[in-house]
């Protein structure tokens, strides 16, 4: 079985549960802007940066298409394919909105990705500590910042 | 939920002891058509159901058995009752621990003709 990894520890162990319940074949929890927090199934840093700026892009343009029908927003959106089924969803946590990017395959169902991704969202919920403060971002920490982030997930 | 789906879990509900019954969608694991008590998470239900019925029949294949007809899941607080239906669907029936699983399971089949 592939590792989950994770930049922040709070998340490893309800992702895990996840992972195993759901049995998903990737997941990735993340910031809207495409910061990644922990994933699970990837084994190289490109394919994480990749999926994590391709789901938050589809978030951001859902959520635009849900502004102009005026509609509150897209909770979830899920795309079936033969073998793999990809479900991707946004939810409110202590440090503020994070997207789940999972892909299934045929041994999983949206059904149970779904029954499990609401105990995901319970449990960081309850584990998620007290955001700090927020520092300025520097252009030079940026660079720092990022592949300290994708040192820890592929360690 | 169409008013045929409503006839169909009606009959199987009727029995005695009966807590709900629902029609899930096979591959998905999501509620088609449900007439439950409260107090039960129908979207777990199917979701946990279909995936039963999906890997008992990788075991039936495997052991040689065939495609699963019927499950009974008999649990210290109740039964589930699970049977294949047309249209890729699965139905699940939830009753008390003592329901007439029988009787239950002649409604079921009832309901799965009435489907096909």
């Amino acid at each position: 079985m592939k590792p989950t990894r994770a930049v922040e520890p709070w998340i490893l162990a309800p992702l895990e549960r996840f992972v195993t319940e759901s049995a998903a074949r990737l997941t990735l929890v993340m910031t809207p802007s495409g910061q990644v927090l922990a994933q699970h199934g990837f084994t190289r840093a490109v394919d994480v940066m990749s999926a994590a700026a391709l789901g938050a892009g589809i978030v951001a343009s859902t959520g635009e298409i849900a502004t102009m029908l005026k509609e509150p927003g897209f909770q979830a959106l899920n795309h079936q394919g033969r073998r793999h089924g990809i479900f991707l969803a946004g939810f409110e946590s202590p440090r503020g909105r994070l997207l789940a990017l999972v892909v299934y395959g045929t041994d999983s169902s949206v059904g149970l990705v779904q029954l499990f991704f609401e105990e995901l969202i319970a449990e960081i919920g309850e584990v998620t500590p007290v955001m700090p403060a927020p520092k300025a971002v520097l252009a030079a920490d940026f660079e720092a910042d990022l592949n300290q982030s994708l040192a820890t997930l592929f360690q | 939920m169409t008013l045929r789906h409503r006839r169909i879990l009606e009959g199987i509900t009727r029995v005695r002891g009966m807590r709900g019954a629902m029609l899930v969608a096979a591959d998905d694991g999501l509620v088609v058509a449900e007439a439950l008590m409260e107090g039960i998470r129908g979207n777990a239900l199917a979701a946990l159901a279909a995936s039963m019925v999906k890997r008992l029949g990788l075991a039936g294949v495997a052991t040689g058995i065939g495609e699963v007809r019927f499950l009974h899941l008999q649990g210290a607080e109740g039964a589930m009752l699970v049977m294949p239906a047309p249209e890729e669907m699965v139905l699940v029936a939830v009753g008390e621990a003592d329901v007439n699983v029988g009787l239950a399971r002649l409604e079921m089949l009832q309901a799965v003709r009435g489907l096909t």
